[in-house]
């Protein structure tokens, strides 16, 4: 130890302890940008529209989006690692009309539920296992996943299945007041119970940070020891889950099956969590990030709701836009700090 | 002595790739509290063994034992549990993340399921004291600190894990002088405490500095377990490459060359005047005659490689002008660079250079249909013809046109870059740290080609981290300093000491 006390201190220059707080506070940036936009867009909405500003339209936006939230957080695990999920529109499809269809034929609610989430939780690991084992593109392997998703909904039916049974029609109506007049529905509750539990997963867990780490460099995360096929494996797993879930609840929304359902969804969950300051390339980004670029593009659709004589298409077109604008931030952010 | 049981001990090893034999009945024994250096050029076989130690290859034949246990790792996990931990050359940690969680990444202490970031930040910031790297704020990001700096947060993850092995692979190629006594006083101290340490290095002289033992490989075969103190340093160079000695007797006369003709009479190749790039570097006056070799010296990070690219026009100039050959230009891109016969080899040579996955054939001719233009397709026989030749020329190894990039050794990989440039046929050449990282062979084969390249008329810039290098390759030299360059020496008879006064004290 003595020859330790010796040393002088290396003498290599280090930012001071504000300028690495600051870079520290920069990682919130594209977040905070996102935050920061959504209240400008909602401060015009009240300012051309006095409707607009209510607790209700703003709530609405939850009961609209539940399952593009839940499609969200699984697709920032996803994102997170550097890959990418293209199954989860599907899948979502996929879990309405096996519902729509089980209960039909009067199966128990539960056990619906209960199977609809075991078949996209497995089709997310088959992914996950197909692209880890034989280390193919994310990409390839969640687009035939789509594919074939999409397809078995197709084998199922051609036609849209109704859902008349007790509990859905419940659940559907359901809604839990809250104070001043407002109120929200179950399916929001569940959602935000899962933003939650995914917060708490990605930053006070292991297989958290292991994702984190996957997505910062995944050699150094293998070499350092950590679960990288496992982990990877999990998050496919998960997502596939995630899409089940947003299925249930787009069934408890729409009240009914159909094949194409949920057409492009999964477009619509990649541009929230980008937008919502999530790196493509991984390791950086928020699930709340992810659940405000969902809020985002709710807001977007309830401004052309508003205005009553724009096509609904022009909702793409922004969403276009601000995807385009969100990644040429980032982009010049990733600069800025290299 | 016989009574010790070694803390590793790797009897007989043998790993092959499709192809290659990688290792061949190599024996390797590692101490508890000594400083162990694995020796060899490219190719030897060293890489393969560190990896067959950590897990990440999975050896053929032969046994592994570790503090007296058999072991067979597969994954670089179960060799951490063992008590064996890597800091590689390119340092192995997430660079999105805070340093305290690069230290204890997988080991967080945990309550109730839940990480204690508490108790992270304040393990880590024992760690940190532990090796005298205080100022670092557990909290920064990863990326925010220098090479040196990360490279020591590495080995606090092996103390922090405390390990029984730690394996250093190249960890001083990025580091200036400094930052080199530095990590070897924390190496000391861990060998002082009783780790055994497994250094690789390049540097003959550091290794010397610190090691107490050696083991030789060569073509994946073992030569010999030696006391440092017991090997001379020409004994050792020609252990590693056996019976290339003469190629090394043959360097220390390499010089010989006519020196190349400058002044006023002839008109340099190209001549930079007060160019500059803000942020970047500033003031650089720079001539360089056909048939010239000038050397770039200063630190790491003194700005040699970003003057080469003002050269080139990687990066644009904003102050100052360039003349080729008389007349002033404006080199905006590479693209107008090799136009004017402008050549850059660039430092990083896996990043920048070649294409890994791509063969030795095609490599080459990238370069070669670029300058030709998309259009003319260059007939197979005459690529055939071409690629052989310089295969010949450079003694590129394998002597396989089709073999794949990313297959060849450090050396050869540098071979091939340079073969793409000399393709072009380029009047000026700059060779950006174009012996870093590979064997003294190659080494000696490329200085002698920087030698007759410059004799039959090409000008060359030259940059090296190695003084000597430097020193005896180059006509003139010009000195860089904190981004500015600050002297120019003619070199005859300039000793390295001379240029280190002028690099410490900026004196003309």
């Amino acid at each position: 130890m003595s020859s330790l006390s010796t040393l002088t201190p290396l003498t290599v220059k280090e930012p001071s302890p504000l300028r690495s707080r600051m870079r520290g506070g920069a990682r919130y940036a594209p977040t905070l940008a996102t935050l920061g936009l959504f209240i400008a867009m909602f401060a015009v909405g009240a300012g051309m529209y006095p409707s607009f500003l209510s607790g209700q339209v703003f709530l609405n936006l939850f009961i609209d989006n539940t399952f593009l939230i839940v499609l969200a957080v699984g697709m920032t695990f996803v994102i997170l690692t550097g890959g990418i999920d293209l199954s989860v529109g599907a899948v979502v499809a996929l879990s309405m009309m096996v519902s729509a269809t089980l209960l039909q034929q009067g199966w128990n609610p539960a056990a619906v539920i209960f199977l609809v989430l075991v078949i996209g939780g497995g089709l997310g690991l088959l992914m996950g296992l197909i692209i880890q084992y034989f280390d193919i593109q994310p990409f390839i392997v969640t687009l035939a996943g789509m594919f074939l998703a999409r397809g078995l909904c197709y084998v199922i039916s051609l036609d849209s299945i109704p859902v008349t049974e007790g509990f859905f029609t419940s659940v559907a109506q359901a809604q839990i007041p809250l104070p001043g007049d407002l109120f929200v529905s179950p399916g929001v509750l569940l959602a935000l119970a899962i933003v939650a539990a995914a917060f708490f997963i990605l930053h006070h867990t292991r297989f958290g940070r292991t994702v984190y780490a996957i997505g910062g460099n995944e050699h150094s995360a293998m070499l350092m020891g950590l679960p990288v096929t496992r982990t990877k494996i999990l998050v496919y797993a998960l997502s596939g889950l995630c899409s089940a879930i947003a299925g249930v609840l787009f069934s408890f929304y729409s009240l009914s099956g159909y094949s194409l359902a949920a057409q492009g969804m999964e477009l619509d969950a990649i541009a929230a969590v980008v937008i919502g300051g999530t790196l493509l390339t991984g390791g950086t980004g928020y699930v709340l990030g992810s659940v405000v670029g969902v809020l985002v593009l709710g807001i977007v659709q309830t401004f052309i709701a508003y205005d009553g004589t724009l096509s609904s298409w022009w909702t793409k077109i922004v969403i276009g836009g601000l995807l385009l604008a969100f990644i040429l931030l980032q982009r010049l952010f990733a600069r800025k700090t290299a | 002595m016989n009574e010790i049981v070694p803390v590793v001990e790797m009897t007989d090893i043998a790993i092959g790739f499709p192809g290659v034999k990688a290792l061949d009945g190599v024996n390797f024994r590692l101490f508890q509290g000594e400083v162990h250096a694995l020796m060899g050029e490219n190719g030897a076989g060293k890489s393969t063994l560190i990896k067959a130690l950590t897990g990440v290859y999975t050896i053929d034949s032969g046994t592994i034992t570790v503090l007296g246990e058999h072991k067979q790792f597969s994954t670089p996990a179960a060799s951490q549990a063992a008590g064996i931990s890597t800091v590689y050359q390119e340092v192995n940690l997430c660079p999105n993340l805070t340093v305290e969680e690069n230290v204890l990444l997988g080991r967080e202490p945990r309550r109730r399921g839940s990480i204690d970031w508490k108790g992270v930040r304040s393990r880590t910031r024992e760690v940190l004291a532990e090796l005298h790297l205080n100022h670092v704020d557990p909290g920064s990001l990863l990326s925010s600190h220098s090479i040196a700096v990360q490279q020591l947060i590495a080995i606090a993850r092996s103390v922090e894990i405390n390990a029984k092995v730690l394996i250093l692979d190249e960890p001083t190629s990025s580091l200036d002088a400094d930052e080199v006594n530095q990590l070897f006083r924390v190496i000391r101290d861990l060998r002082d405490r009783g780790v055994a340490i497994l250094f690789v290095s390049h540097f003959l002289e550091q290794v010397y500095e610190i090691s107490d033992r050696m083991t030789v490989l060569r073509n994946g075969k073992l030569v010999g377990e030696y006391l440092t103190r017991d090997l001379s340093r020409m004994g050792l160079i020609s252990k590693m490459i056996g019976k290339e000695m003469e190629a090394l007797a043959e360097l220390d006369q390499a010089p010989a060359r006519t020196r190349a003709r400058t002044g006023s009479e002839v008109t340099p190749f190209v001549e930079a005047r007060g160019l500059g790039r803000k942020g970047s570097v500033s003031n650089v006056d720079l001539s360089i005659y056909p048939g010239e070799v000038v050397g770039l010296a200063g630190l790491l990070g003194a700005g040699r490689t970003e003057i080469a690219r003002l050269f080139f026009g990687a990066d644009k100039a904003d102050e100052g002008s360039i003349r080729v050959k008389g007349v002033s230009q404006r080199i905006r891109s590479p693209r107008t660079a090799i136009d004017k016969r402008i050549g850059f080899c660039s430092e990083d040579r896996k990043e920048e250079g070649l294409i890994g996955d791509l063969s030795v054939r095609d490599n080459l001719m990238l370069a070669m249909q670029a300058s030709k233009g998309w259009a003319r397709r260059i007939p197979r026989r005459v690529q055939d013809e071409l690629v052989a030749e310089y295969i010949a020329t450079l003694d590129i190894r394998p002597a396989n046109p089709d073999a794949l990039i990313r297959n060849l050794s450090g050396g050869n990989q540098q071979k091939v870059l340079l073969a793409r440039w000399l393709i072009t046929s380029p009047e000026l050449l700059i060779l950006d740290e174009p012996t870093r990282g590979i064997d003294i062979g190659a080494k000696t084969q490329i200085q002698k080609l920087v030698n007759k390249l410059a004799t039959e008329g090409m000008s060359i810039l030259f940059i090296s981290s190695e003084l000597e290098e430097v020193l005896r390759l180059s006509d003139r030299v010009a000195v860089i300093k904190d981004r500015e360059m600050v002297a120019e020496i003619k070199n005859d008879d300039v000793s390295v000491e001379d240029v280190m006064t002028v690099i410490a004290g900026g004196t003309q």
